[in-house]
């Protein structure tokens, strides 16, 4: 073996090391879930359902999946729409002030989330909006509608715009190129971005956490079980958000590699 | 670019022209109202309120400096301050140096096809419970939990980095990591790699070639990884209560606190809006980094 490819081997197993570190807390979480024993220790208490019908017997946890799930559809609903709107407008028109206009409505995913909380907080309670299921939404679609508007314009990208022109002077109006055209187009991007946006409400707890009030969502309940002792309920919540978030991602990665695919086929 | 456009556009008539502006209207004023309406007002009305007072348990609006002029002399707000800036630098730091060496296999050593589902992996803790990965991170931590189980046995002290500023770091990691790998991954992908062969051609090394060639091309990505990293670990909540046991405490400790249990909204804002210009200072520096000597190179 030379030093090249010990060097190589090195570099691979570094970075197996790496990838161990940050899904070590990952796979700790499924493991233990199904762990018989109450300390989530070594070595292994063997297989066991018990967490899993412990937190489907909390009312407190079931009302709080049932919120997220709410709110999960009502954001990626709304922030579709509007990211997708926003996309459009980004593609479409060239107008005075644009720069800030694409910048206010991406820009909320790099203001801490912490800080996105206390003034969705401060802001709500004003308006009687804090401590409801639509206050949260609210704040949630805030931070996905960025999400949204990403993946539609990515789409976008490969539309080549005289399409639309030589639709409108077909006779087309604007309505019907957009329902006809443009967002048959956009599709899988549209469907991706549904389930995106879906999975980015579903795990976001901290604005939740200032704005719920007695509306806890799902992450807010582990928060809150977090403040308490050692419970490997803690597990089978971060288990089960694990595979509602990864079927969500998944299916938005495969919508987006279909189209990925068919757009090189056509090329 | 339009006068070669192969398909002519009718002169509109003045109804048309109606219909155009009512499209254009429906779809750019949702996103625009609605992020004016929940995001710039909201950050607004938080820069507002921290000139406002709290007379006897009751917001009142105001025009005092007072939160600020308390909050800046503070001398729990200026340490935490320096702390909080601190554990991010070193974050940011420390995520960097140890993402590069599996940025750069990712990116020179591994096929494509390694290569794209080791990406997808990285996207995998964006959509796993954060509070629930730092939850399985205390157990490991834990003086009975898995990372002593293994040493102890090997003669290696118990060791113990729960509630401890290397505790809320290990969380920074967990938190920062997966995002910096994945840029990381991208900026090297894009360095040429006719570039990397000369080097090589004309007898630079291995390190060498990363240090003068590789790293420079790569450098605004780079930058901008580290920037997400400091972002990241500033903004922070979670990591450093249940890994760092709040203490001491970190900006968002003290936003948490003022808002949860002191119930003193506007002292909370002035600690809000100090973390944004903080945040905007930064982002602007690392910006100017990134991009400063780069018509200079040329």
């Amino acid at each position: 073996m030379n030093a090249s490819t010990s060097r190589r081997a090195l570099l691979v197993l570094y970075t197996a090391l790496v990838f161990v570190f940050i899904f070590a807390p990952i796979v700790s979480t499924v493991v233990f879930s199904f762990n018989a024993d109450r300390f989530p220790s070594l070595p292994w208490g063997g297989f066991s359902l018990q967490w899993y019908e412990a937190i489907f017997a909390d009312a407190s946890i079931q009302r709080g999946l049932m919120n997220s799930l709410i709110v999960a559809v009502a954001t990626s609903a709304i922030a579709t729409f509007l990211g997708f709107a926003a996309a459009y407008v980004d593609y479409r028109y060239r107008f005075f002030g644009k720069m800030a206009y694409i910048s206010i409505v991406a820009l909320p995913p790099t203001v801490p989330v912490v800080i996105l909380g206390v003034a969705m907080l401060t802001f709500e309670g004003r308006i009687g909006l804090s401590g409801t299921l639509t206050g949260i939404t609210v704040g949630h679609v805030v931070l996905a509608a960025p999400f949204a508007m990403a993946l539609v314009r990515m789409r976008l990208a490969d539309l080549d715009p005289d399409i639309e022109r030589a639709a409108w002077n077909l006779g087309a109006t604007p309505w019907a190129t957009i329902t006809g055209v443009v967002i048959p187009f956009c599709l899988p991007a549209i469907l991706a971005s549904v389930f995106l946006t879906a999975a980015v409400s579903f795990d976001e707890f901290m604005i939740a956490w200032f704005v719920s009030g007695v509306n806890e969502t799902l992450p807010v309940r582990v928060l809150a079980m977090l403040q308490g002792q050692v419970s490997p309920r803690i597990n089978a919540i971060g288990a089960l958000v694990f595979a509602v978030s990864m079927t969500l991602v998944v299916a938005a990665q495969m919508l987006l590699g279909r189209s990925g695919r068919r757009n090189a086929k056509e090329a | 670019m339009s006068d070669a456009s192969p398909v002519p556009t009718l002169p509109p008539s003045a109804s048309a022209k109606a219909s155009r502006l009512r499209f254009a209207a429906f779809w750019s004023l949702p996103p625009l109202l609605w992020q004016l309406a929940f995001f710039v007002v909201p950050l607004g009305f938080l820069v507002a309120m921290t000139f406002w007072s709290v007379k006897s348990f009751r917001l009142t609006p105001d025009a005092t400096l007072a939160n600020w002029i308390f909050i800046l002399n503070a001398g729990f707000f200026r340490n935490a301050y320096i702390y909080t800036f601190w554990l991010a630098g070193l974050t940011a730091l420390l995520a960097s140096f140890v993402a590069f060496p599996a940025s750069y296999a990712m990116a020179f050593l591994l096929k494509p096809a390694t290569r794209r589902f080791l990406v997808f992996m990285l996207v995998v803790p964006f959509f796993t419970s954060y509070p629930v990965r730092i939850y399985s991170t205390q157990i490991f931590f834990s003086p009975q939990g898995i990372i002593n189980a293994v040493i102890e046995p090997l003669g290696l002290g118990p060791v113990s980095v729960l509630n401890s500023p290397t505790g809320t770091v290990v969380g920074y990691l967990v938190l920062t990591l997966p995002l910096v790998v994945l840029l990381q991954t991208f900026a090297l992908g894009n360095v040429p790699r006719t570039l990397v062969e000369a080097a090589h051609n004309l007898g630079c090394g291995r390190l060498r070639t990363i240090l003068t060639v590789i790293v420079p091309s790569a450098r605004v990505g780079l930058i901008v990884a580290a920037t997400f990293a400091f972002v990241l670990a500033f903004g922070d909540y979670v990591a450093p209560v249940y890994l760092g046991g709040s203490k001491p405490p970190t900006l968002s400790i003290l936003i948490a606190d003022q808002v949860k249990s002191g119930n003193n909204w506007p002292r909370a804002s002035v600690v809000a809006v100090v973390m944004i210009v903080t945040l905007i200072i930064v982002m602007t520096a690392m910006l100017a980094l990134a991009y400063g000597r780069k018509g200079a190179r040329r």
